[in-house]
Protein backbone atom coordinates (compact mmCIF):
# COMPACT_ATOMS: atom_id res chain seq x y z
CA UNK A 1 0.00 0.00 0.00
CA UNK A 2 2.73 2.39 1.04
CA UNK A 3 4.77 1.45 -1.97
CA UNK A 4 1.86 2.23 -4.22
CA UNK A 5 1.48 5.63 -2.59
CA UNK A 6 5.17 6.26 -3.14
CA UNK A 7 4.83 5.31 -6.80
CA UNK A 8 1.87 7.61 -7.18
CA UNK A 9 3.81 10.43 -5.59
CA UNK A 10 6.70 9.85 -7.96
CA UNK A 11 4.40 9.93 -10.95
CA UNK A 12 2.73 13.08 -9.69
CA UNK A 13 6.07 14.82 -9.21
CA UNK A 14 7.15 13.82 -12.73
CA UNK A 15 3.92 15.22 -14.14
CA UNK A 16 4.29 18.39 -12.10
CA UNK A 17 7.83 18.78 -13.40
CA UNK A 18 6.61 18.31 -16.94
CA UNK A 19 3.87 20.86 -16.52
CA UNK A 20 6.30 23.34 -15.10
CA UNK A 21 8.45 23.12 -18.19
CA UNK A 22 6.76 24.91 -21.07
CA UNK A 23 8.91 23.16 -23.64
CA UNK A 24 7.65 19.72 -22.68
CA UNK A 25 4.19 21.18 -22.75
CA UNK A 26 4.62 22.13 -26.36
CA UNK A 27 6.10 18.72 -27.20
CA UNK A 28 3.17 17.01 -25.48
CA UNK A 29 0.79 19.23 -27.33
CA UNK A 30 2.41 18.34 -30.62
CA UNK A 31 2.36 14.66 -29.73
CA UNK A 32 -1.33 14.66 -28.96
CA UNK A 33 -1.93 16.98 -31.86
CA UNK A 34 -0.50 14.46 -34.30
CA UNK A 35 -2.43 11.72 -32.55
CA UNK A 36 -5.66 13.58 -33.16
CA UNK A 37 -4.71 14.14 -36.76
CA UNK A 38 -4.18 10.43 -37.29
CA UNK A 39 -7.53 9.74 -35.72
CA UNK A 40 -9.20 12.23 -37.97
CA UNK A 41 -7.40 11.10 -41.07
CA UNK A 42 -10.42 9.20 -42.33
CA UNK A 43 -12.83 12.05 -41.78
CA UNK A 44 -13.47 14.45 -44.65
CA UNK A 45 -11.15 17.41 -45.10
CA UNK A 46 -11.27 20.21 -42.60
CA UNK A 47 -13.25 23.21 -43.73
CA UNK A 48 -11.29 25.95 -42.02
CA UNK A 49 -13.47 28.92 -42.88
CA UNK A 50 -16.57 27.08 -41.68
CA UNK A 51 -14.83 26.04 -38.46
CA UNK A 52 -13.66 29.58 -37.76
CA UNK A 53 -17.05 31.10 -38.53
CA UNK A 54 -18.69 28.56 -36.29
CA UNK A 55 -16.31 29.40 -33.44
CA UNK A 56 -16.60 33.15 -33.69
CA UNK A 57 -20.34 32.98 -34.23
CA UNK A 58 -23.05 32.18 -31.77
CA UNK A 59 -24.58 28.80 -30.95
CA UNK A 60 -27.43 27.38 -28.97
CA UNK A 61 -25.25 25.11 -26.83
CA UNK A 62 -21.90 25.71 -25.25
CA UNK A 63 -19.54 23.30 -26.91
CA UNK A 64 -16.63 22.37 -24.67
CA UNK A 65 -14.82 19.53 -26.41
CA UNK A 66 -15.32 16.43 -28.52
CA UNK A 67 -14.03 12.96 -27.65
CA UNK A 68 -14.19 10.79 -30.74
CA UNK A 69 -17.81 11.15 -31.70
CA UNK A 70 -19.22 12.34 -28.37
CA UNK A 71 -19.73 16.07 -28.09
CA UNK A 72 -19.27 17.44 -24.61
CA UNK A 73 -21.36 20.58 -24.40
CA UNK A 74 -23.62 22.44 -22.03
CA UNK A 75 -27.19 22.76 -23.28
CA UNK A 76 -28.58 26.27 -22.91
CA UNK A 77 -32.21 27.36 -22.64
CA UNK A 78 -33.99 28.16 -25.88
CA UNK A 79 -36.64 30.86 -25.58
CA UNK A 80 -38.64 31.42 -28.76
CA UNK A 81 -41.99 32.84 -29.72
CA UNK A 82 -43.41 31.15 -32.77
CA UNK A 83 -45.47 32.97 -35.39
CA UNK A 84 -48.61 31.19 -34.27
CA UNK A 85 -47.64 28.84 -31.47
CA UNK A 86 -46.69 31.41 -28.80
CA UNK A 87 -43.82 31.15 -26.33
CA UNK A 88 -41.65 28.06 -25.97
CA UNK A 89 -38.92 27.46 -23.46
CA UNK A 90 -36.88 24.27 -23.68
CA UNK A 91 -33.32 23.01 -23.48
CA UNK A 92 -31.19 23.21 -26.58
CA UNK A 93 -30.29 19.56 -25.95
CA UNK A 94 -33.62 18.69 -27.60
CA UNK A 95 -32.12 19.60 -30.97
CA UNK A 96 -29.41 16.91 -30.56
CA UNK A 97 -26.78 19.31 -31.87
CA UNK A 98 -28.96 20.48 -34.70
CA UNK A 99 -29.98 17.07 -35.94
CA UNK A 100 -33.55 16.99 -34.58
CA UNK A 101 -36.70 19.08 -34.68
CA UNK A 102 -38.55 19.99 -31.52
CA UNK A 103 -41.98 21.59 -31.12
CA UNK A 104 -41.89 22.69 -34.75
CA UNK A 105 -38.51 24.40 -34.42
CA UNK A 106 -35.20 23.30 -35.83
CA UNK A 107 -31.78 24.76 -36.55
CA UNK A 108 -31.38 25.79 -40.18
CA UNK A 109 -28.43 24.17 -41.96
CA UNK A 110 -28.32 26.51 -44.91
CA UNK A 111 -29.91 29.60 -46.30
CA UNK A 112 -30.14 33.07 -44.79
CA UNK A 113 -30.75 31.75 -41.29
CA UNK A 114 -27.98 29.19 -41.23
CA UNK A 115 -27.25 28.11 -37.66
CA UNK A 116 -30.32 29.87 -36.29
CA UNK A 117 -33.56 28.45 -35.00
CA UNK A 118 -36.31 28.52 -37.61
CA UNK A 119 -39.83 27.21 -37.84
CA UNK A 120 -41.63 26.06 -40.91
CA UNK A 121 -44.53 28.32 -41.71
CA UNK A 122 -47.84 27.18 -43.14
CA UNK A 123 -46.64 27.92 -46.65
CA UNK A 124 -43.64 25.63 -46.13
CA UNK A 125 -41.06 28.39 -45.88
CA UNK A 126 -38.45 28.65 -43.14
CA UNK A 127 -39.21 31.70 -41.03
CA UNK A 128 -37.41 33.14 -38.05
CA UNK A 129 -39.42 33.16 -34.80
CA UNK A 130 -38.82 35.78 -32.08
CA UNK A 131 -35.68 34.29 -30.66
CA UNK A 132 -34.58 35.31 -27.16
CA UNK A 133 -32.62 32.13 -26.52
CA UNK A 134 -29.86 32.29 -23.99
CA UNK A 135 -27.18 31.49 -26.55
CA UNK A 136 -23.52 30.86 -25.88
CA UNK A 137 -22.72 34.55 -26.21
CA UNK A 138 -25.68 35.60 -24.07
CA UNK A 139 -24.75 33.09 -21.38
CA UNK A 140 -21.13 34.20 -21.44
CA UNK A 141 -22.31 37.79 -21.27
CA UNK A 142 -24.46 37.12 -18.20
CA UNK A 143 -21.75 35.10 -16.52
CA UNK A 144 -19.02 37.66 -17.02
CA UNK A 145 -21.39 40.50 -16.08
CA UNK A 146 -22.12 38.70 -12.83
CA UNK A 147 -18.43 38.13 -12.10
CA UNK A 148 -17.57 41.71 -13.01
CA UNK A 149 -20.28 43.12 -10.77
CA UNK A 150 -19.16 40.92 -7.90
CA UNK A 151 -15.49 41.85 -8.32
CA UNK A 152 -16.16 45.57 -8.46
CA UNK A 153 -18.62 45.43 -5.57
CA UNK A 154 -16.02 43.59 -3.47
CA UNK A 155 -13.66 46.51 -4.07
CA UNK A 156 -16.38 49.08 -3.44
CA UNK A 157 -17.29 47.31 -0.23
CA UNK A 158 -13.68 47.45 0.88
CA UNK A 159 -13.81 51.23 0.54
CA UNK A 160 -17.26 51.52 2.02
CA UNK A 161 -16.03 49.86 5.21
CA UNK A 162 -13.43 52.59 5.54
CA UNK A 163 -15.72 55.47 4.78
CA UNK A 164 -14.77 58.59 6.70
CA UNK A 165 -11.31 57.32 7.61
CA UNK A 166 -9.17 58.04 4.60
CA UNK A 167 -6.02 57.36 6.60
CA UNK A 168 -6.83 53.62 6.56
CA UNK A 169 -7.96 53.43 2.95
CA UNK A 170 -4.79 52.38 1.18
CA UNK A 171 -5.48 48.93 -0.23
CA UNK A 172 -3.20 46.04 -1.08
CA UNK A 173 -3.38 43.26 -3.63
CA UNK A 174 -6.46 42.92 -5.77
CA UNK A 175 -8.25 46.02 -4.55
CA UNK A 176 -5.11 48.09 -5.11
CA UNK A 177 -4.82 46.71 -8.62
CA UNK A 178 -8.43 47.55 -9.46
CA UNK A 179 -7.97 50.99 -7.94
CA UNK A 180 -4.87 51.52 -10.04
CA UNK A 181 -6.77 50.57 -13.22
CA UNK A 182 -9.75 52.75 -12.30
CA UNK A 183 -7.65 55.77 -11.46
CA UNK A 184 -5.45 55.37 -14.52
CA UNK A 185 -8.62 55.49 -16.65
CA UNK A 186 -10.06 58.42 -14.69
CA UNK A 187 -6.86 60.46 -14.63
CA UNK A 188 -5.45 59.40 -17.97
CA UNK A 189 -8.56 59.31 -20.14
CA UNK A 190 -11.72 60.72 -18.63
CA UNK A 191 -10.39 63.88 -17.00
CA UNK A 192 -8.31 65.17 -19.93
CA UNK A 193 -10.89 64.19 -22.58
CA UNK A 194 -14.03 65.61 -20.98
CA UNK A 195 -12.79 68.48 -18.89
CA UNK A 196 -14.50 70.10 -15.97
CA UNK A 197 -17.76 68.12 -15.92
CA UNK A 198 -16.05 64.77 -16.03
CA UNK A 199 -17.44 63.42 -12.75
CA UNK A 200 -20.89 63.02 -14.20
CA UNK A 201 -19.63 60.59 -16.84
CA UNK A 202 -17.03 58.54 -14.94
CA UNK A 203 -19.50 55.81 -13.88
CA UNK A 204 -20.58 55.14 -17.46
CA UNK A 205 -17.10 55.30 -18.96
CA UNK A 206 -15.61 53.10 -16.25
CA UNK A 207 -18.43 50.59 -16.66
CA UNK A 208 -17.84 50.51 -20.40
CA UNK A 209 -14.09 50.11 -19.92
CA UNK A 210 -14.35 47.28 -17.43
CA UNK A 211 -17.16 45.58 -19.33
CA UNK A 212 -15.16 45.56 -22.55
CA UNK A 213 -11.80 44.59 -21.10
CA UNK A 214 -13.32 41.88 -18.93
CA UNK A 215 -15.24 40.32 -21.79
CA UNK A 216 -12.22 40.67 -24.07
CA UNK A 217 -10.03 38.82 -21.58
CA UNK A 218 -12.62 36.15 -20.83
CA UNK A 219 -12.97 35.62 -24.57
CA UNK A 220 -9.25 34.87 -24.82
CA UNK A 221 -9.43 31.99 -22.35
CA UNK A 222 -9.80 28.92 -24.55
CA UNK A 223 -11.36 26.71 -21.85
CA UNK A 224 -14.98 26.47 -20.83
CA UNK A 225 -16.10 29.62 -19.00
CA UNK A 226 -14.33 31.72 -21.58
CA UNK A 227 -13.84 31.41 -25.28
CA UNK A 228 -17.08 32.99 -26.41
CA UNK A 229 -16.58 35.75 -28.92
CA UNK A 230 -18.67 38.27 -26.99
CA UNK A 231 -17.05 41.61 -27.74
CA UNK A 232 -16.44 40.46 -31.30
CA UNK A 233 -20.17 40.25 -31.84
CA UNK A 234 -21.83 43.19 -33.52
CA UNK A 235 -24.94 43.01 -31.32
CA UNK A 236 -22.81 43.55 -28.22
CA UNK A 237 -20.73 46.38 -29.64
CA UNK A 238 -23.79 48.05 -31.12
CA UNK A 239 -25.41 48.25 -27.69
CA UNK A 240 -22.24 49.74 -26.24
CA UNK A 241 -22.09 52.28 -29.07
CA UNK A 242 -25.77 53.02 -28.55
CA UNK A 243 -25.14 53.89 -24.92
CA UNK A 244 -22.35 56.27 -25.91
CA UNK A 245 -24.58 57.76 -28.60
CA UNK A 246 -27.38 58.32 -26.11
CA UNK A 247 -25.15 59.86 -23.48
CA UNK A 248 -23.40 62.15 -25.96
CA UNK A 249 -26.62 63.47 -27.44
CA UNK A 250 -28.83 63.53 -24.35
CA UNK A 251 -26.41 65.63 -22.35
CA UNK A 252 -25.13 67.76 -25.22
CA UNK A 253 -25.07 71.49 -24.57
CA UNK A 254 -26.85 74.13 -26.64
CA UNK A 255 -23.54 75.08 -28.18
CA UNK A 256 -23.06 71.47 -29.31
CA UNK A 257 -26.34 71.52 -31.25
CA UNK A 258 -25.62 74.98 -32.57
CA UNK A 259 -22.29 73.78 -33.93
CA UNK A 260 -24.09 70.99 -35.73
CA UNK A 261 -26.90 72.97 -37.32
CA UNK A 262 -25.26 76.38 -37.63
CA UNK A 263 -21.48 75.83 -37.57
CA UNK A 264 -18.91 78.64 -37.71
CA UNK A 265 -18.24 78.43 -41.45
CA UNK A 266 -18.74 80.83 -44.37
CA UNK A 267 -22.45 81.40 -44.96
CA UNK A 268 -22.50 79.90 -48.45
CA UNK A 269 -21.69 76.52 -46.86
CA UNK A 270 -24.91 76.77 -44.86
CA UNK A 271 -27.43 78.51 -47.15
CA UNK A 272 -29.13 77.71 -49.43
CA UNK A 273 -27.80 74.14 -49.44
CA UNK A 274 -26.91 73.13 -45.86
CA UNK A 275 -23.70 71.28 -46.73
CA UNK A 276 -21.91 71.65 -43.43
CA UNK A 277 -24.97 71.00 -41.26
CA UNK A 278 -25.59 67.81 -43.23
CA UNK A 279 -21.99 66.70 -42.74
CA UNK A 280 -22.12 67.55 -39.05
CA UNK A 281 -25.44 65.80 -38.66
CA UNK A 282 -24.04 62.70 -40.29
CA UNK A 283 -21.17 62.91 -37.84
CA UNK A 284 -23.55 62.30 -34.95
CA UNK A 285 -24.13 58.81 -36.29
CA UNK A 286 -20.75 57.97 -37.78
CA UNK A 287 -18.97 58.48 -34.48
CA UNK A 288 -20.75 55.72 -32.53
CA UNK A 289 -20.85 53.62 -35.70
CA UNK A 290 -17.06 53.77 -35.83
CA UNK A 291 -16.94 52.75 -32.17
CA UNK A 292 -19.15 49.76 -32.89
CA UNK A 293 -17.21 48.56 -35.93
CA UNK A 294 -13.77 49.12 -34.42
CA UNK A 295 -14.33 46.98 -31.35
CA UNK A 296 -16.26 44.33 -33.23
CA UNK A 297 -13.74 43.99 -36.04
CA UNK A 298 -10.60 43.94 -33.96
CA UNK A 299 -11.82 41.34 -31.50
CA UNK A 300 -13.37 39.21 -34.22
CA UNK A 301 -10.20 39.29 -36.29
CA UNK A 302 -8.14 38.39 -33.22
CA UNK A 303 -10.26 35.31 -32.58
CA UNK A 304 -10.18 34.37 -36.24
CA UNK A 305 -6.41 34.77 -36.39
CA UNK A 306 -5.75 32.51 -33.43
CA UNK A 307 -8.21 29.89 -34.69
CA UNK A 308 -6.63 30.01 -38.14
CA UNK A 309 -3.15 29.54 -36.70
CA UNK A 310 -4.34 26.59 -34.65
CA UNK A 311 -5.99 25.05 -37.70
CA UNK A 312 -2.65 25.18 -39.49
CA UNK A 313 -1.56 22.18 -37.40
CA UNK A 314 -4.39 20.09 -38.81
CA UNK A 315 -4.23 21.45 -42.33
CA UNK A 316 -0.58 20.52 -42.86
CA UNK A 317 -1.14 16.82 -42.06
CA UNK A 318 -1.38 15.99 -45.73
CA UNK A 319 2.02 17.52 -46.43
CA UNK A 320 3.88 14.75 -44.59
CA UNK A 321 5.09 14.19 -41.05
CA UNK A 322 8.21 16.39 -41.19
CA UNK A 323 6.34 19.28 -42.73
CA UNK A 324 3.51 18.79 -40.28
CA UNK A 325 5.79 18.89 -37.25
CA UNK A 326 7.63 21.92 -38.60
CA UNK A 327 4.46 23.81 -39.33
CA UNK A 328 3.02 22.77 -35.96
CA UNK A 329 5.97 24.28 -34.11
CA UNK A 330 5.63 27.37 -36.27
CA UNK A 331 1.92 27.55 -35.60
CA UNK A 332 2.32 27.12 -31.83
CA UNK A 333 4.94 29.87 -31.69
CA UNK A 334 2.78 32.18 -33.76
CA UNK A 335 -0.27 31.33 -31.65
CA UNK A 336 1.56 32.21 -28.44
CA UNK A 337 2.73 35.43 -30.03
CA UNK A 338 -0.71 36.39 -31.30
CA UNK A 339 -2.24 35.46 -27.93
CA UNK A 340 0.09 37.98 -26.34
CA UNK A 341 -0.87 40.50 -28.98
CA UNK A 342 -4.53 39.79 -28.27
CA UNK A 343 -3.96 40.45 -24.58
CA UNK A 344 -2.63 43.83 -25.59
CA UNK A 345 -5.51 44.34 -28.01
CA UNK A 346 -8.01 43.45 -25.28
CA UNK A 347 -6.66 46.37 -23.26
CA UNK A 348 -6.15 48.74 -26.18
CA UNK A 349 -9.66 48.28 -27.54
CA UNK A 350 -11.23 48.87 -24.14
CA UNK A 351 -8.99 51.90 -23.74
CA UNK A 352 -9.78 53.25 -27.20
CA UNK A 353 -13.51 52.76 -26.78
CA UNK A 354 -13.45 54.57 -23.44
CA UNK A 355 -11.19 57.31 -24.75
CA UNK A 356 -13.23 57.98 -27.88
CA UNK A 357 -16.47 57.92 -25.89
CA UNK A 358 -14.91 60.43 -23.52
CA UNK A 359 -13.75 62.56 -26.44
CA UNK A 360 -17.25 62.53 -27.97
CA UNK A 361 -18.78 63.41 -24.62
CA UNK A 362 -16.20 66.17 -24.23
CA UNK A 363 -17.13 67.50 -27.66
CA UNK A 364 -20.79 67.60 -26.65
CA UNK A 365 -19.90 69.68 -23.60
CA UNK A 366 -18.60 72.66 -25.59
CA UNK A 367 -19.12 76.08 -24.09
CA UNK A 368 -19.67 79.08 -26.32
CA UNK A 369 -16.18 80.29 -27.22
CA UNK A 370 -17.13 83.80 -28.36
CA UNK A 371 -16.11 84.93 -24.92
CA UNK A 372 -12.61 83.75 -25.65
CA UNK A 373 -12.46 85.75 -28.87
CA UNK A 374 -13.44 88.94 -27.10
CA UNK A 375 -10.55 88.50 -24.73
CA UNK B 1 -23.19 38.20 -43.70
CA UNK B 2 -24.73 36.95 -40.47
CA UNK B 3 -21.64 38.26 -38.67
CA UNK B 4 -22.60 41.81 -39.60
CA UNK B 5 -26.28 41.65 -38.73
CA UNK B 6 -26.92 42.01 -35.03
CA UNK B 7 -29.08 39.21 -33.70
CA UNK B 8 -32.15 40.63 -31.91
CA UNK B 9 -32.02 37.99 -29.17
CA UNK B 10 -28.43 38.81 -28.33
CA UNK B 11 -29.20 42.53 -28.60
CA UNK B 12 -31.86 42.02 -25.97
CA UNK B 13 -29.54 40.07 -23.66
CA UNK B 14 -26.77 42.60 -24.12
CA UNK B 15 -29.09 45.52 -23.36
CA UNK B 16 -30.38 43.61 -20.36
CA UNK B 17 -27.01 42.61 -18.90
CA UNK B 18 -25.13 45.80 -19.72
CA UNK B 19 -28.03 47.86 -18.41
CA UNK B 20 -27.98 46.00 -15.11
CA UNK B 21 -24.19 46.10 -14.84
CA UNK B 22 -24.25 49.82 -15.63
CA UNK B 23 -26.99 50.48 -13.10
CA UNK B 24 -25.33 48.55 -10.27
CA UNK B 25 -21.79 49.70 -10.89
CA UNK B 26 -22.74 53.32 -11.53
CA UNK B 27 -24.72 53.39 -8.32
CA UNK B 28 -22.78 51.21 -5.88
CA UNK B 29 -19.46 50.51 -7.54
CA UNK B 30 -17.30 53.13 -9.14
CA UNK B 31 -18.54 56.30 -7.44
CA UNK B 32 -17.76 54.77 -4.03
CA UNK B 33 -14.24 53.83 -5.10
CA UNK B 34 -13.49 57.08 -6.93
CA UNK B 35 -14.90 59.18 -4.10
CA UNK B 36 -12.85 57.33 -1.51
CA UNK B 37 -9.69 57.62 -3.59
CA UNK B 38 -10.23 61.35 -4.02
CA UNK B 39 -10.91 61.68 -0.31
CA UNK B 40 -7.72 59.82 0.43
CA UNK B 41 -5.86 62.04 -2.01
CA UNK B 42 -7.25 65.13 -0.31
CA UNK B 43 -6.26 63.66 3.05
CA UNK B 44 -2.72 63.02 1.84
CA UNK B 45 -2.52 66.55 0.43
CA UNK B 46 -3.76 67.94 3.72
CA UNK B 47 -1.26 65.84 5.65
CA UNK B 48 1.57 67.00 3.43
CA UNK B 49 0.51 70.60 3.90
CA UNK B 50 0.35 70.11 7.64
CA UNK B 51 3.76 68.45 7.65
CA UNK B 52 5.17 71.35 5.66
CA UNK B 53 3.66 73.81 8.08
CA UNK B 54 4.95 71.86 11.06
CA UNK B 55 8.36 71.79 9.47
CA UNK B 56 8.26 75.53 8.97
CA UNK B 57 7.13 76.06 12.52
CA UNK B 58 9.86 73.80 13.79
CA UNK B 59 12.36 75.79 11.79
CA UNK B 60 11.00 78.97 13.42
CA UNK B 61 11.23 77.44 16.85
CA UNK B 62 14.78 76.37 16.19
CA UNK B 63 15.72 79.85 15.06
CA UNK B 64 14.03 81.38 18.05
CA UNK B 65 15.72 79.04 20.47
CA UNK B 66 19.07 79.78 18.88
CA UNK B 67 18.39 83.47 19.26
CA UNK B 68 17.43 82.95 22.88
CA UNK B 69 20.52 80.90 23.46
CA UNK B 70 22.82 83.54 22.01
CA UNK B 71 21.02 86.20 24.01
CA UNK B 72 21.56 84.19 27.16
CA UNK B 73 25.20 83.77 26.29
CA UNK B 74 25.58 87.54 25.84
CA UNK B 75 23.82 88.12 29.12
CA UNK B 76 26.12 85.66 30.81
CA UNK B 77 29.20 87.37 29.43
CA UNK B 78 27.87 90.74 30.49
CA UNK B 79 27.07 89.51 33.97
CA UNK B 80 30.47 87.91 34.29
CA UNK B 81 32.13 91.12 33.28
CA UNK B 82 29.98 93.11 35.69
CA UNK B 83 30.67 90.79 38.54
CA UNK B 84 34.33 90.91 37.72
CA UNK B 85 34.26 94.70 37.81
CA UNK B 86 32.31 94.64 41.00
CA UNK B 87 34.82 92.30 42.57
CA UNK B 88 37.79 94.43 41.66
CA UNK B 89 35.95 97.50 42.87
CA UNK B 90 35.07 95.87 46.18
CA UNK B 91 38.62 94.68 46.68
CA UNK B 92 39.99 98.13 45.87
CA UNK B 93 37.51 99.79 48.18
CA UNK B 94 38.37 97.37 50.91
CA UNK B 95 42.06 97.99 50.39
CA UNK B 96 41.49 101.75 50.50
CA UNK B 97 39.44 101.49 53.63
CA UNK B 98 41.94 99.21 55.26
CA UNK B 99 44.70 101.62 54.42
CA UNK B 100 42.74 104.48 55.92
CA UNK B 101 41.90 102.43 58.96
CA UNK B 102 45.50 101.39 59.55
CA UNK B 103 46.64 104.98 59.05
CA UNK B 104 44.15 106.12 61.64
CA UNK B 105 45.12 103.39 64.08
CA UNK B 106 48.80 104.16 63.58
CA UNK B 107 48.23 107.84 64.25
CA UNK B 108 46.23 107.07 67.31
CA UNK B 109 48.95 104.71 68.50
CA UNK B 110 51.58 107.34 67.85
CA UNK B 111 49.75 109.99 69.83
CA UNK B 112 49.08 107.52 72.60
CA UNK B 113 52.78 106.61 72.70
CA UNK B 114 53.65 110.29 72.67
CA UNK B 115 51.32 110.90 75.61
CA UNK B 116 52.67 107.89 77.48
CA UNK B 117 56.17 109.10 76.85
CA UNK B 118 55.35 112.57 78.06
CA UNK B 119 53.61 111.15 81.10
CA UNK B 120 56.55 108.89 81.80
CA UNK B 121 58.95 111.78 81.44
CA UNK B 122 56.84 113.90 83.74
CA UNK B 123 56.81 111.06 86.21
CA UNK B 124 60.54 110.58 85.99
CA UNK B 125 61.05 114.29 86.49
CA UNK B 126 58.87 114.23 89.56
CA UNK B 127 60.61 111.18 90.92
CA UNK B 128 64.02 112.74 90.21
CA UNK B 129 62.89 115.89 92.00
CA UNK B 130 61.52 113.82 94.83
CA UNK B 131 64.75 111.87 94.99
CA UNK B 132 66.79 115.05 94.99
CA UNK B 133 64.63 116.42 97.75
CA UNK B 134 64.93 113.15 99.70
CA UNK B 135 68.64 113.08 99.24
CA UNK B 136 68.90 116.66 100.20
CA UNK B 137 66.79 116.02 103.25
CA UNK B 138 68.91 113.06 104.35
CA UNK B 139 72.05 115.02 103.74
CA UNK B 140 70.72 117.86 105.75
CA UNK B 141 69.65 115.49 108.52
CA UNK B 142 73.21 114.06 108.93
CA UNK B 143 74.38 117.54 109.72
CA UNK B 144 76.81 118.73 107.59
CA UNK B 145 79.63 117.68 109.97
CA UNK B 146 82.11 115.79 108.14
CA UNK B 147 82.97 116.50 104.65
CA UNK B 148 84.26 113.04 103.80
CA UNK B 149 81.42 111.54 105.62
CA UNK B 150 79.15 113.74 103.72
CA UNK B 151 80.61 112.62 100.48
CA UNK B 152 80.35 109.02 101.56
CA UNK B 153 76.83 109.59 102.38
CA UNK B 154 76.10 111.16 99.06
CA UNK B 155 77.64 108.20 97.33
CA UNK B 156 75.70 105.81 99.48
CA UNK B 157 72.51 107.61 98.78
CA UNK B 158 73.17 107.68 95.12
CA UNK B 159 73.83 103.96 95.17
CA UNK B 160 70.62 103.38 97.04
CA UNK B 161 68.76 105.49 94.61
CA UNK B 162 70.28 103.53 91.80
CA UNK B 163 69.23 100.28 93.46
CA UNK B 164 65.74 101.53 93.77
Amino acid sequence: MERKMKNNKQILSVIAGLIRNPLTFIVLFLFFGTYIIHAEDETPELNVSELILEHVGDSYDWHITTFGHTHVSIPLPVIVKGQTSGWHIFSSAKFHHGHAEYQGFHIAHEGDYKGKIVETSASGEEVRPWDFSLTKNAASLLLSSLVLVILILICANWYKKREGQPENASPNGFVAFVEWVIMSVVDGVIKPCIGKNYQRYTPYLLTAFFFIIFNNLVGLIPLFPGGANVTGNIAVTSVLALFTFAIVNLFGTKEYWKEIFWPDVPAWLKVPIPIMPAVEFLGIFTKPFALMIRLFASILSGHALILGLTCMVFLTVRLGVAMNIGMSVFSVILSIFSDCVELLVAYIQAYVFTMLSAVYIGLSQVEPHHVKVKK
Amino acid sequence: MSLLTPDPGLLFWMLFSFGIVFFILAKFGFPVIVKMVEERKAYIDRSLEAAKEAHLRLEGIKEESEKLLSQARDEQVRMLRESNDMRTKIINDAKEQAREETGKIMNEAKTAIQKEKEAALRDIKQQVAQLSIDIAEKILRKNLSDKPAQMELVDKLIAEAQKN
